[in-house]
């Protein structure tokens, strides 16, 4: 080539100058655990599915959502959403009201008629004893694995503690029956009014090559209490399971609910909602060690439920209940004063907690029953026998809703693996990510957006739901305040702030890549990326 | 910038984002961006003026429809960019001396318009040493003559590429290799330097505006605003330097939001010499947290440290704040 007056070198770029040898640590793309995902017991995706909703795409959101949980719509209304608690957001403004985006997805999902597939045959046979949380979570999780499945139930309806433990006007029955009804649209079968006492019967007769048993725990927990003339003493679960089955239960003017849970919050409010004129909350200890949920107390006070905490019932004469007060120790344990006082009630109700009706359970070999009266399993959800499993509130465990769900699925998956002769090993969890690997600087302020209740005076008289729903607009906007810490949502932030233009942008959905061959490995794109999905790792050579 | 779009996670504080609408990205979020300075230069890990110039070079070439010529002053863009015989501008890129760099794009302008070119535009860019000292002289005679050019200042405030030796842009107390940390009152003599923003805007030319690595979205805006107009127009962008500041090459863009978000880099636009605009500070920060980290600043904070100057950089920046009206309830 003819090169110009003093000109010798034919023209370069520097592209021929490969600066990604000076680098000592490289960055890589990766996933970490959304501290929602980390902390929801039915292992939801939420990030995930929040990710789709951000989108309006609310179809493929609630898609991701019951690949995990089959009960969207309930669980928005009625699970205690640890996930929140966890939430990245706390820490700028408010957490992500995940629960409402949730509820707003199953709503959605109810009212458009979304259908789910059962998965291709296997030809075996699950039985799951109970109608639950636990066992529908467990017979829909089967279903889609393409086991057939049939659902024995001892009650008259599907749903367990879901219908008869949880009060209307938290979860109104259309909802709970619109997501069983879809579950049994799968080919669930089910059987109303028929306990089973003998498994190993059960299983050789009608062909079942597993079982899973989630019978709850029903048994009401019992008191003594020295009574000269006793008056009218129901339990919780009775009360509530009336509500269900026809007449209401008569629980007189003025009732006395005996406990400090969720349940005997839901006995008072009921009672309230029933005519009561009084429903007093007696508990032993303060609001601070109260085993309710903090939001439920409220709105039981804003209803006009009475709660005497740091008290016990000490003797009952007909509607005279002596009852003593109570100071706490150094150790918060109660103790008592010698102080009495007197109140009167025609009613009490007992929300002591349940137990575990194992009887049916004892005679099985194999299956070992825990000191406090709930069933031992494995790792893998199993019994001491093989081939029957077991979940919800009958094992150890914490007793909600979402955990007796999340039971279900983790059984789903291990008699599925223990079906077809191997073991169910859940892939290792990712790293988690903590709000110390995220940029908040551009994340947007907005504020959580707020869910309409129902007035407090059609709340004393009607069983009508008392929180409601997030709009489309306002659900989508509060999916949109999702951090989806970990996880790449896609800013273009790396690309951007690269000096060295070595962020390869893939396309939407795909993502990008680093090329190292210029990657200096300054690590900007870590620091700026907003989500903390990269990270930087040492080079090895 | 203020937050025109509906709430999209990150609004425009991100680069892009996936649900914002493509005219509210950046051009450095589209795939078809030029790369105007692209890979394989030999600006240091972390260089906050390579990361400026293709912010600002793309966002003109993108304005100017890819007909565009830039002149360099002689500086770390020049000598990290271009040793001879490799150049990693993709776009007709001159260079003459250190001083003469706003001379040479008045005359490519001048030499475009004889040859009847009236589409081809010219951009002049230089670091703060050959802008504010070396070619000042160059600079003001093209804001007298009202050159058609645009000219960028990358202002890392100092004379990186030869041994961080101060300039008229190097702020107080900053340690340098000509502002030894020694004496009574270490780092750059507090009270001296220039403001060629202010400066540029006193000879009233058609627009004037600072910006920063920080906020993408301003710098874009700020450039193509520049490049809808005529005749000479001055930008002067913020680029922090790991070497010369001593700080760690992930905080660069860190440190810009930190100048912007403390008062000590105001971000504003001028047209004919009167401020039109001004970024207000989002989250405001105390100098401290954005001197603290860099080791030219080291001696402020060492052993009893030096209350006196940081009270005195910390008004500094509540008069800038003032002075532009930065805070906006702080506005009267």
């Amino acid at each position: 080539m003819e090169h110009p007056f003093a000109i010798s070198l034919d023209v370069g770029s520097s592209l021929a100058n490969h600066t990604g040898n000076w680098r000592t640590e490289r960055p890589v793309y990766l996933d970490r655990l959304p501290p929602c995902n980390n902390a929801c017991p039915a292992g939801e995706n939420i990030q995930s599915w929040l990710h789709r909703a951000e989108e309006g795409d609310y179809e493929g959101a609630w898609r991701v959502l019951i690949a995990d949980n089959p009960f969207p719509a309930v669980h928005g209304r009625v699970c205690y959403h640890p996930c929140e608690d966890a939430c990245n957001r706390g820490q700028i403004d408010e957490t992500v009201s995940i629960h409402a985006v949730e509820r707003f997805l199953g709503d959605e999902a109810l009212k458009r008629g979304w259908t789910i597939e059962p998965g291709p045959d296997t030809g075996k046979k699950v039985l799951v004893i109970g109608a639950g949380p636990s066992g529908l979570s467990a017979a829909y999780h089967l279903r889609r694995l393409g086991h057939a499945v049939t659902v024995r139930e001892a009650g008259p309806m599907a749903g367990g503690m879901l219908r008869f433990g949880i009060p209307k006007y938290r979860l109104p029955r259309d909802v709970l029956d619109g997501e069983i009804a879809r579950i049994a649209a799968m080919g669930v079968e089910f059987v109303f009014e028929s306990k089973v006492e003998d498994i190993p019967a059960e299983m050789e007769t009608g062909g079942f090559d597993a079982v899973f048993v989630a019978v709850g725990a029903h048994l009401a927990k019992r008191t003594t209490i020295p009574a000269r003339e006793a008056g009218k003493i129901l339990d919780a679960v009775s009360v509530l399971r009336d509500m269900e089955t026809g007449d209401p239960p008569k629980l007189g003017r003025r009732v006395v609910v005996y406990g400090g849970g969720n349940t005997a919050i839901d006995v008072a409010r009921t009672a309230k909602r029933l005519g009561a004129s009084e429903a007093l909350i007696v508990y032993r200890r303060t609001r601070e060690q109260m085993p309710a949920h903090d939001f439920e107390v409220r709105e039981a006070l804003e209803e006009g439920v009475l709660i005497n905490w740091l008290q016990t019932i000490k003797q009952i004469d007909a509607t005279t209940f002596t009852v003593e007060k109570m100071r706490i120790d150094e150790s918060g344990w109660p103790q008592p004063t010698g102080e009495f006082e007197t109140i009167e009630a025609d009613t009490l109700v007992l929300a002591l907690g349940q137990n575990v009706d194992t009887g049916f359970l004892e005679s099985v070999p194999g299956v070992a029953i825990a000191k406090d009266g709930v069933v031992e399993v494995d790792a893998h959800m199993m019994t001491g026998r093989p081939g029957l499993f077991a979940g919800g509130d009958m094992v150890p465990a914490e007793r909600t809703v979402t955990v007796a769900v999340g039971h279900g699925k983790k059984a789903a998956r291990n008699i599925d693996a223990w079906l077809a002769g191997g073991t169910y090993d859940p892939p290792p969890k990712h790293e988690l990510a903590d709000f110390d690997l995220l940029n908040a600087w551009y994340y947007t302020d907005a504020d959580q957006s707020v869910q309409p209740q129902l007035d407090i005076a059609r709340r004393a008289s009607t069983f009508g739901e008392v929180v409601g729903g997030l709009d489309e607009t306002t659900a989508l906007f509060e999916a949109r305040r999702c951090l989806s810490c970990g996880n790449c949502f896609e800013c273009d932030n790396c690309y951007g702030v690269c000096p060295d233009n070595s962020v390869i942008k893939l396309g939407p959905g795909n993502r990008f890549e680093f090329n190292y061959d210029f990657c200096k490995g300054c690590g900007l794109c870590v620091a700026e990326c907003p989500c903390g999905a990269i990270k930087m790792v040492p080079e090895t050579t | 910038m203020s937050q025109r779009v509906k709430f999209y996670q990150t609004g425009t504080f991100t680069v892009g984002n996936r649900l914002l609408d493509a005219d509210q990205r950046t051009v450095q979020a589209t795939r078809e961006r030029n790369n105007s300075l692209t890979s394989g230069h030999r600006a240091c890990q972390g260089c906050g003026e390579a990361l400026g110039a293709r912010y600002a070079v793309d966002a003109a070439m993108r304005a100017a429809d890819n007909r565009l010529v830039a002149v360099n002053a002689t500086g770390c863009l020049e000598v990290f960019s271009t040793p001879y015989p490799e150049s990693s501008w993709q776009l007709p890129w001159l260079h003459s001396l250190f001083g003469n760099a706003p001379a040479v794009a008045a005359g490519v302008a001048a030499a475009l318009r004889a040859k009847g070119d009236t589409r081809t535009r010219v951009l002049a860019q230089g670091g703060d040493g050959g802008t504010v000292d070396i070619g000042f002289g160059c600079l003001s005679g093209m804001f007298d003559r009202n050159d058609d050019v645009l000219y960028i200042c990358y202002d890392n405030e100092a004379y990186m590429n030869t041994g961080v030796q101060r300039s008229a842009r190097t702020p107080a107390a900053a340690r340098t290799a000509t502002t030894p940390a020694v004496g009574e009152h270490p780092g750059n003599v507090m009270g001296q330097g220039k403001n060629p923003a202010l400066i540029a805007m006193a000879h009233e030319i058609p627009y004037v505006a600072t910006a920063s690595v920080a906020d993408l979205h301003d710098l874009e805006a700020k450039v193509t605003r520049a490049m809808g107009m005529g005749g000479a127009r001055y930008i002067h962008i913020h680029v922090p330097c790991p070497l010369g500041w001593g700080s760690r090459p992930c905080d660069t863009i860190m440190l810009a939001r930190l100048a912007v978000e403390s008062g000590l880099f105001p971000l504003y636009e001028a047209e004919h010499g009167e401020v039109v605009d001004v970024t207000p500070i989002r989250r405001r920060v105390p100098v401290e947290d954005y001197l603290r980290p860099q080791k030219r600043f080291a001696h402020l904070f060492r052993g009893e440290g030096q209350a006196e100057t940081l009270a005195a950089i910390q008004a500094t920046a509540d008069r800038n704040i003032r002075r532009f009206g930065l805070v906006p309830e702080e506005v009267s």
